[in-house]
């Protein structure tokens, strides 16, 4: 490697005057990689210069304003949108619930109100948290990369964080099958994702709701007898159906990617 | 300063950074766009139209919200209709839509940088591209504001910043004028010039004055169809001094649609 003479590199220091732009251009890719010669550049008024930069910027951050401190994100979920506006929907469905546990226990003879409530329990959290209405976001985030399925799970998630546990207290507190409650409830959040690809999450979820409470819910309370599905006998066929909607839904993940999912 | 990756200062290797033929979109039921060629390069490109023109649709399909309903649709060199895979098309995009929804309780800061995140942005280099396009739109002092105590037109100045915070090679701004004071709109078009140099923005207005201060290139739409592409001049060039207008632009903007209505 050929260094640049000293007459050129002061020359260069001095603002270039007299060098053509081709050897302007030879000198600085030589200095991006040469140490010797950028010693050579400094003259005292340079190495006077840069001192003086330093002084005044350490003064500058010493008089600026401090640093925001970085926050810890488990501070920062009061400032979440989709917190807030789950918040009502899993208050609600957490008070259903409840009501359904003192009912089983004030009224043995009629049939579990927890496991007939326990398929329906997640669906409006999830209608709530992939809808164009209610996220007023909702544009730029389906016109971002991470737009999709993971999003959507992600939030499905989130609901089910909550509603799991309280359906799994409902389940142990009156003494019924615990895989009979869990069970239908993931079947059922796989299902509406499932549909929702197609028809949108929240069409999805209302259909769904309503599907239940008219062919078993109703039924059963009026009839005074639990629904076949809910005994013991057809956790297996649970556990088919929730694995089986779940396989689905990676499937139809390209549903997920514009605008009008979840319509 | 910042590293500057390979990548971006690779030679485009596609002749247009948005290119349509014959494109179709739908709005609800109604074909908003209708039959549309476009091919679009690096540049700041003004959208005219009167309302219900398509405008947004159209902004709407190259933001690959919607999905095209027919034609072929190239952005950034890679097809965007139908089931193709739109994550890189969308890591090179900014978009301002023109309802812009935001999160109440999150500061400036924060959503930018969730927006960064969403644009799957590398983390080590979230926070400076942040702090820097919340600069360029003269947001500084505001940066930790919440969302809700803002203004309309400082609302719509944190939508432009998020837009830009990944250095889009394709840029889509509907209405960002909208809200913004005389001083800030003068503002704004020095950010467009500035963004104009290095990639293709697309600007949606009704601000005929916005277009030929800062745009190299004028786009009218009407009825879904293209009616001119042109320089500021040619657009000028159209009009007489007949035609209805405060400006030399505003009366070629009226003559050209004049003269469309006639022929139609």
């Amino acid at each position: 490697m050929t260094h640049p003479t000293p007459a050129i590199l002061t020359r260069y220091a001095q603002g270039g005057g007299g060098l053509d732009d081709a050897s302007l251009w030879s000198i600085e890719v030589h200095l991006d990689t040469c140490a010797d010669c950028r010693a050579h550049l400094a003259t005292p008024a340079t190495a006077d210069l840069l001192e003086r930069v330093a002084v005044s910027l350490d003064q500058a951050i010493r008089t600026g304003p401090a640093p925001t401190p970085a926050r810890r994100p488990a501070l920062s979920v009061h400032r979440r949108w989709l917190a807030w506006t789950l918040l009502p929907w899993l208050a609600m469905t957490v008070a259903v619930v409840t009501c359904g546990v003192v009912l089983d226990f004030a009224q043995p003879s009629l049939p579990s109100l927890v496991l007939l409530l326990a398929p329906v329990a997640p669906l409006p959290g999830v209608a709530v948290s992939w809808s164009r209405r209610v996220d007023p976001n909702w544009e730029l985030l389906a016109t971002t990369p991470s737009a999709g399925l993971a999003m959507v799970l992600r939030r499905t998630l989130a609901v089910l964080v909550v509603v799991l546990p309280v359906l799994l207290v409902a389940g142990l507190s009156t003494g019924i099958s615990v895989a009979l409650t869990l069970l239908p409830c993931l079947a059922f959040t796989a299902c509406t994702l499932a549909l929702g690809a197609f028809v949108g999450v929240r069409t999805a979820a209302i259909g769904l709701g309503l599907a239940w409470s008219g062919a078993v819910l109703l039924p059963s309370l009026a009839t005074e007898s639990l629904s076949p599905l809910l005994r013991p006998g057809s956790t297996a066929l649970w556990a088919f159906a929730a694995v089986a909607f779940a396989a689905v839904v990676p499937l139809v993940a390209t549903h997920f990617r514009r605008l009008r999912s979840g319509a | 300063m910042r590293p500057v990756s390979a990548a971006e200062t690779a030679p485009t290797l596609v002749p247009w950074l948005v290119h349509a033929q014959s494109l179709r979109v739908r709005a609800g039921k109604h074909l908003a766009v209708d039959g549309l060629d476009l091919a679009l390069g690096a540049g700041v490109h003004g959208l005219l139209g009167p309302n219900g023109a398509g405008k947004t649709t159209l902004m709407r399909a190259l933001s690959t919200g919607i999905k095209p309903a027919g034609g072929t649709l190239t952005l950034l060199g890679a097809s965007v209709d139908g089931r193709a895979d739109l994550r890189e098309v969308r890591r090179g995009l900014g978009y301002l839509p023109q309802q812009f929804g935001f999160y109440p309780r999150f500061t400036v800061r924060e959503f930018v940088e969730y927006m960064a995140w969403l644009k799957e942005m590398p983390k080590a280099a979230i926070p400076d591209a942040v702090q820097r396009s919340i600069d360029r739109v003269g947001l500084t002092a505001k940066a930790d504001a919440k969302m809700k105590t803002l203004s309309g037109g400082m609302l719509r100045r944190a939508g432009i910043a998020q837009a830009i915070v990944n250095e889009p090679l394709l840029l889509l701004l509907d209405e960002p004028t909208v809200g913004l004071d005389p001083e800030q709109r003068l503002d704004f078009r020095d950010l467009l010039r500035d963004l104009g140099s290095d990639s293709c923005v697309l600007v949606s207005t009704h601000l005929v004055e916005d277009v030929v201060a800062a745009c190299t290139d004028v786009l009218l739409l009407n009825e879904g169809r293209l009616l001119f592409q042109g320089t500021p001049d040619d657009l000028i060039a159209r009009g007489g001094p007949n035609d209805a207008g405060d400006s030399p632009a505003e009366r070629g903007y009226s003559a050209l649609l004049r003269q469309h209505r006639s022929n139609a």
